[in-house]
């Protein structure tokens, strides 16, 4: 192939010619070297093609990018209040938001090495799986087709459904005695489909107004043209915040869809899954220990065998994950455990006051479990 | 007064033209439909019978619309206060207009996004210098603008970057751009795609006027491909699939890539204004420049470019006024723009009121119409000063 290239067939014409003599012979040399180049980063090129082709799909071990990275990738929300959004000092703050620092501090032992990536609904599991963000904490609800296609959600943070908000003086205290109410709801959403299968399985009659924005829907509401509006209960106590008179209005207890909201990684990095799967247990297990970020220092003296397993003074459970044993110590310290988290970005501590309710621990009479450590 | 006095003394002459004034007339006040204000109401606004409608229509709109904005804005507007409570409507105050404290309690957060608090003086020096930049360069009388355009396209990037990117060498932190938000970006999106779209823009414009086929059919491609899609499918691309075809360590920086996206739409658009203009030149200024024994650089330099970026003044200024409003479009790919924080400070359950978002929302409207408008006019005053040679 070589000899025959235009190029090679000018340059051994021109090694005959007596007027180049020795000097063109160097020449005729310097050119093979560099063809000899031209084919090797050709091939190297080749290579490196099929080696980025096959890194885009898996990415060998999370855990060694991270570290070597020095910072955590967290894909969060940015705009839902008591998940992920910035305050007034840019600081980001949220339920979701602190489950990333407490895999951070997991890790690194320092609460601030993550950077927060904000994700939007359409691209955020696109920055997952293309190595942008290492985890996706974004109100995300686990389905089996998310599973299914190459992302593993690694738990529930937050236990979500679909709920009412009604006027007080309407002195109704259950979804049911909503029989023949008007409700408001945003169009085209899945809200609006639960809506009506939970009328159709309690054989009430419903009368909905939907509208395009969530906005419209509950303007719409506070000025009288429903008796009630629904959306996720996530977001129904940030909306009822924007009512003028918000001690007017009350939530109803029934939650009437499943929309169980989680942090979500990668397929194909077990031990990634397993630090992420066991960062939100370790913190559901302190709570239930009684394990918290003002207490922690005294814990690590508790002669309690699950406390000693669970902070690391007995056993090498956190090694098991490529963590250290102090890993659950580190959470709680610099993180606080599920229960503080709760408090403070959505609960009793935060403007939302979200009733604990499903995400209440198993032994408070909510789902929130988590296997033990040992 | 006069007048006796003056045919008191007549003179043989002026006794046979006595009707001949000898002193001035008192002036009279023109006729009432002629001058004043009455008669600038009726030329201007009640000159015939559909313009009197259209007025009164008008003046009836205004009064339907401008008083409770007023008094939605200024009258009941909350000035300060430190949570939702105070934009709350009390039993006192029944109507609580727009919540302005809420907007001062978040501002800092709307023009700096997440930017470390310790390095906002960084910001700040980065406006500072930017404003003066822009002033020296566009201030037409000021003294040595050649110094200010090296100044604006050399001095100012480097310094740019470094301010708000950081360098470590001279102790500046690096501050992650993931972390750069609000009026920063939105500003760093549009001067770059302004600074570059130009350049760029006449460079593909005179590729697809080119006689070189190969340069013709690529500007071409350029410029109809990028064309035919919306700016957020630039964007998606730049960055969604682009981290897919390459490895983690070489995708570009998140901002970057939205830059670059912004930067190649604009400059295809610009392309197409500054291909008007050429087209607008007539063959004989080419035809007189070649006479002149000008080369195709000088024949551009001197007679056609100057000529075709005057006629295309409005339309290069229409695309930048378009351009910066089309910086919110960054927000698709997780750039907190300047409405995006705003997006988000109105999201705070801590100020959720009724008021909050409308005066978010007002707040952003007259932020972009401030700095839409002050381009709008400068573009007027500098195409005024251009089109002399057009006037008599």
């Amino acid at each position: 192939m070589a000899g025959t290239s235009p190029a090679a067939t000018k340059w051994d014409a021109k090694e005959f010619s007596p007027r180049y003599g020795q000097d063109f012979r160097a020449g005729a040399n310097r050119v093979k070297i560099r063809r000899f180049k031209m084919r090797q980063i050709a091939q190297a090129l080749c290579a490196a093609a099929v080696a980025f082709a096959a890194a885009g799909s898996v990415d060998a071990a999370t855990l060694d990018t991270v570290k070597q990275r020095g910072v955590l990738n967290c894909g969060a929300n940015g705009t839902l209040p008591g998940f992920g959004l910035p305050d007034s000092q840019g600081n980001w703050t949220g339920l979701d938001v602190d489950f990333c620092r407490a895999v951070a501090a997991a890790i690194f032992n320092d609460a601030a090495k993550v950077k927060f990536i904000p994700t939007t609904a359409s691209n955020r599991f696109a920055a997952l799986q293309t190595g942008d963000i290492d985890v996706l904490a974004r109100n995300t609800t686990w389905t089996l087709s998310r599973d299914a296609q190459g992302l593993n959600a690694t738990g529930v943070n937050y236990y979500d459904g679909q709920g009412f908000i009604v006027r007080k003086a309407l002195k109704v205290n259950s979804a049911l005695g909503l029989n023949d109410a008007a409700i408001c709801v945003q169009q085209g959403t899945t809200t609006e489909l639960n809506l009506a299968d939970y009328f159709r399985a309690n054989r009430m009659r419903l009368k909905t107004v939907t509208f395009a924005t969530l906005d419209e829907a509950l303007k719409a509401y506070e000025t009288n043209r429903c008796d009630a509006f629904t959306t996720d209960a996530s977001g129904l106590y940030g909306s009822r915040l924007k009512l003028a008179k918000a001690d007017d209005h009350v939530v109803l207890p029934e939650i009437i869809s499943k929309e169980p909201l989680g942090p979500f990684v990668r397929q194909g990095d077990d031990q990634w899954f397993d630090i992420v799967k066991w960062v939100h247990f370790a913190m559901l297990n302190a709570e239930e220990l009684n394990v918290n970020q003002k207490n922690v220092e005294e814990q690590m003296k508790s002669q309690n065998p699950e406390i000693k397993r669970l902070l690391g003074t007995e056993g090498n459970f956190g090694e098991q994950l490529g963590l250290t044993k102090d890993w659950v110590y580190r959470i709680v310290k610099l993180v606080g455990n599920y229960g503080e988290v709760f408090d403070r970005n959505v609960g009793q501590g935060s403007p939302l006051k979200i009733a604990r309710g499903l995400n209440a621990l198993w032994t408070k009479g909510g789902i929130q479990y988590a296997p033990p450590i040992r | 007064m006069d007048a006796p006095t003056a045919a008191a003394a007549p003179t043989t002459e002026s006794a046979a033209l006595a009707y001949v004034r000898t002193a001035p007339a008192a002036a009279v006040s023109p006729p009432l439909a002629t001058a004043g204000v009455l008669a600038w109401l009726r030329e201007r606004l009640f000159p015939n019978l559909s313009s009197s409608l259209m007025t009164i229509v008008i003046v009836l709109l205004l009064i339907w619309i401008v008083p409770p904005l007023i008094d939605f804005l200024i009258v009941n507007a909350t000035w300060t206060g430190s949570d939702r409570e105070a934009c709350l409507a009390t039993a006192e105050r029944p109507v609580a207009g727009a919540c302005w404290a809420f907007i001062g309690d978040r501002f800092a957060y709307l023009m700096y996004g997440s930017y470390p608090i310790a390095g906002r003086w960084r910001v700040d020096l980065f406006f500072a210098m930017l404003a003066f930049g822009t002033a020296w360069l566009l201030w037409l009388e000021a003294p040595r603008r050649d110094l200010g355009a090296v100044y604006f396209f050399a001095v100012l990037p480097v310094t740019s970057f470094v301010l708000l990117h950081g360098f470590e060498a001279i102790g500046l932190p690096v501050v992650d751009t993931a972390l750069w938000g609000g009026f920063t970006v939105t500003i760093v999106v549009a001067a770059v795609g302004i600074v570059v779209s130009l350049p760029i823009g006449i460079v593909l414009a005179l590729g697809r006027r080119s006689e070189l086929p190969a340069v013709r059919l690529l500007s071409t491609l350029f410029i109809e491909f990028i064309r035919g899609v919306p700016l957020i499918t630039v964007l998606f691309m730049a960055s969604v699939m682009l981290p897919l075809f390459v490895p983690e360590s070489w995708s570009p920086d998140k901002l970057l890539r939205a830059l670059v996206g912004v930067a190649l739409f604009s400059s295809a658009y610009m392309a197409e204004v500054v291909r008007a203009g050429l087209q607008a030149m007539p063959k004989g200024q080419y035809e007189a420049a070649h006479a002149l024994g000008l080369s195709y650089w000088q024949t551009l330099r001197l007679i056609i470019l100057p000529q075709a970026l005057t006629v295309t003044i409005p339309n290069i200024v229409n695309s930048y006024i378009a351009l910066f409003k089309d910086t919110t479009l960054v927000f698709f790919v997780g750039i907190f723009d300047f409405l995006k924080t705003i997006e988000v400070a109105r999201a705070d359950p801590n100020w959720a009121t009724p008021v909050t978002s409308a005066t978010g929302y007002v707040f952003a409207a007259l932020v972009y119409f401030v700095c839409c408008y002050a381009m709008s006019r400068y573009a007027t005053g500098i195409e005024k000063r251009l089109s002399t040679g057009e006037r008599r």
